[in-house]
């Protein structure tokens, strides 16, 4: 067994998830690839949004592939922050938005 | 930022043989690259064999106003390596005599060669249905002497190809030096307002697209969708087509991988994105590439690595088509750089 949990050469490997289910994985990874096809949103602002998200859910490989997505495609290490400060910014808003749940119950419990 | 050629740095890498060493041999801690030519047999493609002549690509000199970090013919102020007129006679000779449709001259910066004007009136006469001058944009704004190139080329009607690594200053100074995106914007200002870039003006300008670092370029249309609106946006700015070229590990780029240990992953990525589709329309195929002393090569990358042509004919002065056409062409581990994903060529990319 490997002694660390991600290795960067197994971000290759993902298209092998499909071997042991491949109905399955063939559905996801069609799924995937009509998701970042362009439509409503162009695939430049799609990238933009996985990256930020790559960052919420804190995959390594994820954010590897889209960080070189995103410089593929001429994006700008600016524009790639300002995306990552949006996902930070929900995150942090999304933990102080439920202060108003304990607010409201110390409200209601306190004299 | 360097500012001098790996040759006025004694670099080891500026000798051809040590960069094909590191191209063949590699330092790849993870097994060996698979050959190009192991590729091109898989299908069936080797050995590659050169097409009717259609471009003919003449190399005027290696001297440049710039030292862009990635640059593969190792250009700039530093190196001397400049055409003669006699070489270009001999070069006139043959365009004059073949059926190539388009004559692409570079460099350097070709403008810098102290015959570039004449060799440029001469060959217009000659009639060649695309003239193509590869200017890198800032030898326009770089001294006096050059402020009237526009001009120049439109009287002749040059079709100009010019290099911009991106649409915001900083991607593109970092690749090519402080100050150059201030004075390409200039410069294509300039170019615009003559008419070059205008739709319907018949006066094209193209631009290409590298990218700057250690990945591949996107998809072409989609990264010309955004030069266009982000220069047209911001600086009022328009031109014809956006060429993506992959970088290819020569020279200075070579060097940069090496330096920012990202030579293996690079090549592995050229590797996997290798596509047996993109062979046929290589470059070199259908372009014969002239060095500044004359000799023949399938293409510029291949004049860097001094691999000359497979053929008896080895110099401009010697040009038998017949003798040259269906010659096998010189292939190394670089020309991965030429079929990676959709392909890559002085065009843009190939398919
Ligand atoms: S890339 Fe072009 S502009 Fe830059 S140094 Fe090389 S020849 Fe000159
Ligand atoms: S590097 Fe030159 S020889 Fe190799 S495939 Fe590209 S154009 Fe052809």
């Amino acid at each position: 067994m490997q002694k660390t949990y991600y290795d960067p050469a197994d971000l290759k490997k993902f298209s092998k998830i499909s071997e042991w289910n491949e109905t399955l994985g063939e559905k996801f990874f069609d799924y995937y690839g009509k998701v970042f096809e362009e439509g409503a949103l162009s695939e430049r602002e799609k990238s933009l949004i996985a990256l930020a998200v790559s960052h919420t859910v804190q995959c390594p490989y994820c954010i590897d592939a889209y960080t070189g997505d995103a410089l593929q495609r001429g994006i700008t290490k600016e524009e790639m922050m300002e995306a990552l400060h949006v996902s930070a910014a929900i995150r942090g808003g999304a933990s102080l938005v439920h202060g108003v749940q304990m607010m409201n119950k110390v409200n209601k419990l306190e004299m | 930022m360097i500012h001098t050629s790996l040759q006025k740095r004694n670099s080891d890498l500026a000798q051809s043989n040590r960069q094909l060493e590191f191209l063949s041999n590699g330092i790849f801690k993870n097994g060996d690259l698979p050959t190009f030519k192991s590729k091109l047999s898989e299908t069936a493609q080797f050995p590659l064999k050169a097409k009717k002549l259609e471009i003919l690509q003449i190399n005027v000199g290696y001297m440049c106003n710039q030292v862009c970090a990635h640059c593969h013919v190792d250009a700039g102020p530093d190196r001397k390596e400049i055409m003669t007129r006699d070489t270009m006679l001999q070069c006139l000779d043959v365009i004059k005599n073949t059926g190539a449709h388009t004559l692409d001259l570079t460099g350097g910066a070709p403008e810098m060669n102290p015959d570039f004007r004449w060799f440029v009136e001469e060959a217009a006469k000659a009639g060649i249905k695309d003239f193509i001058v590869r200017s890198n944009l800032t030898i326009i704004r770089a001294n006096k002497k050059y402020h009237d190139l526009p001009q120049f080329f439109k009287k002749h009607n040059v079709h100009v190809i010019s290099s911009m690594p991106h649409w915001t200053q900083g991607k593109t100074d970092k690749q090519r030096g402080d100050g150059v995106f201030a004075k390409s914007i200039q410069a294509l200002k300039d170019l615009n307002a003559i008419g070059y870039g205008i739709p319907g003006s018949g006066l094209r300008l193209d631009l290409v697209y590298n990218p700057s670092g250690a990945f591949l370029p996107g998809n072409q249309d989609a990264l010309q969708r955004d030069f266009k609106k982000a220069l047209l946006d911001d600086f009022n700015i328009q031109f014809h087509n956006l060429f993506a070229i992959t970088n290819l590990p020569i020279a200075r780029f070579l060097d940069y991988l090496i330096a920012s240990e990202n030579y293996e992953d690079y090549m592995y990525n050229l590797v996997e994105a290798y596509n047996p589709s993109a062979v046929s329309n290589v470059m070199c195929t259908n372009t014969l590439s002239v060095s500044w002393d004359g000799y023949l090569f399938d293409c510029d990358f291949n004049q860097m690595l001094e691999l000359p042509v497979n053929s008896k004919v080895k110099h401009i002065s010697e040009y038998n088509e017949d003798l040259l056409e269906n010659r096998e062409i010189v292939i190394s581990q670089h020309c991965y750089g030429c079929t990676a994903g959709a392909g890559s060529s002085c065009q843009g990319s190939v398919i």
